[in-house]
């Protein structure tokens, strides 16, 4: 592989780790922040996809965008709803919701189940349009990822840092505390939720675009490839660190993830392996603590059996 | 301040279960009261505090703060009024929070989007310095890192930031160890004289019951079955508590840990 060749991959790589860092810092707030395993998010990934899709189609490119948020704060506030004011369970709330958006998804998109975009303005064609002739013509689509990817991180670290995004956060830490300080949980719960959905969404939205095509199943696994992408992130900052290096650390986990699953395509690993790897990831990352207090405790068991009670 | 009419709470009705935890309960407790609050266990102490809080809605009965009727206020409504503490001093913060972030929640001041401001800051160094244990300068700090005594404090004063119309303390030293718990009791007198809060504390310590406080209350299978205050009160021994719990109980005081537990 020359350098030209590398560089070119890692471009590309990078582009569509940026795409997903979107979703990655979704899981950030839900995950991280509010201690809420979202379910519907590959629902609500293709929901952006299809809404913003059909948005840009009908020829506004830069209105997909907000136009697929607003559709992630509805999908957000109906997870929300399920599981804050209905009693159903956290889990279940999401499962439910997804499996129903595929239905609204088709019907959004007319029972068709690829939308080409091809000849669609996006907003990448529009950025490509734009930086013609300048030196950053090669990175236009590099270019509107950072822009987006740095906007949608400094407005979470800035609303985290709100009282409302503190109270979100206590939510996950510790909601006895937040009602006893006469925050209502359900409340900021439900908020946010709708904002980690409306980046979901922005997130499904993108990479539609910058593929040029939707497609019905591109949510698939999303959740867990981002759960992954989020728990890579947090090797870099752990859990007790400031929360810009946490989102700087989720957004770096997207990348690199994008970058190491390109290389490995690169060295043949077939393309069908990514949710593999992403699951295998996510189990390691979750069960590698638990796991390193179990073994010695079993190392110890097994001694013990094998000197079978001699004193 | 207080007045709980006629509170009734049992739960699992109609199941083996059952529990009549509250029954015809009625309490006044007037402005600037410190009560202590002792009993066995499953007497119904910590049911009296989450029917104050609302924890659950009551079966039946009224509960007053301050005049207004908050039988059926929502939980979160209701914290505005009341501060609370639990045994367990994890309760009461949020781990990966700040000390300072903690506080913001707790002062609550200005509107969703407003942030911790210089003057805030400022606020919470003066009264973290009031504990006397070094936390102001540890304000970035996750609340984690602390010690359970120290957690404690944080949480009394996150409780009686805007002082409360009433505070509650369910056993809120009896998880430390027994220097911390004096400190922490200590902290937990001055603050409250200082305030004048009204004042319910839970405690399987007879000698802090008597100690502490103007009025002490002694609960017994969902109901008062002892109430002392003043001349009365202030020649009580452990042992005519003990005495009067059997006496008026039927019962002996089976719980060791209220018989062991000295000054």
């Amino acid at each position: 592989m020359t350098i030209d060749k590398f560089l070119a991959l890692s471009q590309t790589a990078a582009e569509l780790g940026l795409v997903n860092a979107l979703t990655v810092l979704s899981l950030f707030l839900s995950y991280s922040m509010l201690n809420v395993c979202d379910l519907s998010t590959d629902g609500c990934y293709t929901l952006g996809a299809a809404a913003g899709a059909l948005v840009a189609i009908a020829g506004h490119p830069w209105l997909s965008l907000p136009a697929a948020m607003a559709v992630g704060v509805i999908s957000g506030f109906v997870t929300a709803t399920l599981q804050t004011r209905m009693g159903v369970q956290s889990l279940l709330a999401g499962i439910v919701v997804n499996t129903g958006l595929y239905s609204v998804n088709m019907a959004l998109t007319g029972n068709r189940a690829t939308l080409n975009m091809n000849k669609t303005a996006t907003v990448f064609s529009m950025a490509k349009e734009l930086l013609r002739g300048t030196p950053l013509a090669g990175q236009s689509a590099l270019l509107v990822m950072l822009i987006v990817v740095a906007l949608v991180a400094a407005f979470l670290c800035a609303f985290l840092k709100t009282k409302l995004g503190l109270a979100i956060r206590a939510t996950g830490n510790n909601a006895d505390m937040v009602r006893s300080s006469s925050i209502n949980p359900t409340f900021t719960t439900t908020v946010g939720l709708c904002v980690s959905n409306a980046f979901t969404a922005l997130s499904g939205a993108l990479m539609a675009q910058q593929q040029k095509n939707f497609e019905i199943n591109m949510g698939s696994g999303m959740v867990t490839v981002a759960l992954a992408s989020l728990l890579i992130g947090g090797v870099f900052f752990a859990r007790h660190k400031p929360v810009p290096l946490r989102a700087l650390g989720a957004v770096l986990g997207a990348v690199l993830f994008r970058i190491v699953y390109a290389l490995a395509l690169r060295f043949n690993m077939p393309a069908f392996m990514l949710k593999l790897v992403s699951s295998v990831i996510v189990v390691l990352a979750i069960s590698g603590p638990y796991l390193r207090k179990r073994i010695p405790l079993a190392i110890r068991r097994w001694r013990a059996s094998r000197e079978g009670g001699r004193a | 301040m207080l007045r709980m009419e006629h509170v009734h709470k049992t739960f699992s009705p109609g199941t083996p279960d059952e529990k009549k935890a509250l029954i015809d309960f009625s309490l006044t407790v007037a402005e600037g009261d410190f009560v202590s609050i002792i009993g066995a266990n499953g007497a119904g102490k910590s049911t009296l505090f989450n029917a104050i809080c609302g924890s659950f809605a009551v079966d039946s009965g009224r509960i007053l703060l301050d005049g207004r009727n908050v039988t059926m206020m929502p939980e979160h409504h209701r914290a505005r009024m009341i501060g609370r503490l639990f045994q367990d001093p994890m309760r009461g913060t949020a781990p990966d929070m700040s000390i300072e972030e903690n506080l913001a929640l707790a002062a609550g001041e200005g509107g969703w989007l407003s942030r911790v401001s210089g003057k805030d800051r400022k606020a919470f160094r003066e009264r973290l310095s009031l504990l006397g244990m070094g936390l102001e300068d540890r304000m970035r700090q996750p609340v984690g890192l602390l010690s359970g005594g120290q957690r404690q404090a944080l949480t009394l004063l996150m409780a009686t930031y805007h002082a409360p119309k009433v505070l509650l303390l369910d056993e809120h030293t009896a998880a430390l160890d027994p220097g911390t718990a004096e400190k922490v009791l200590a902290l937990t007198r001055s603050i409250v004289e200082e305030n004048r809060i009204t004042c319910l504390m839970i405690t399987h310590n007879m000698q802090s019951a008597l100690d502490l406080g103007n009025r002490t209350l002694m609960m017994d299978q969902g109901r008062i079955i002892y109430d002392v205050s003043g001349g009365e009160r202030k020649g009580l021994t452990i042992g005519d508590l003990t005495d009067r719990f059997r006496q008026l109980s039927g019962r002996k005081l089976d719980n060791d840990r209220m018989l062991l537990t000295k000054a």
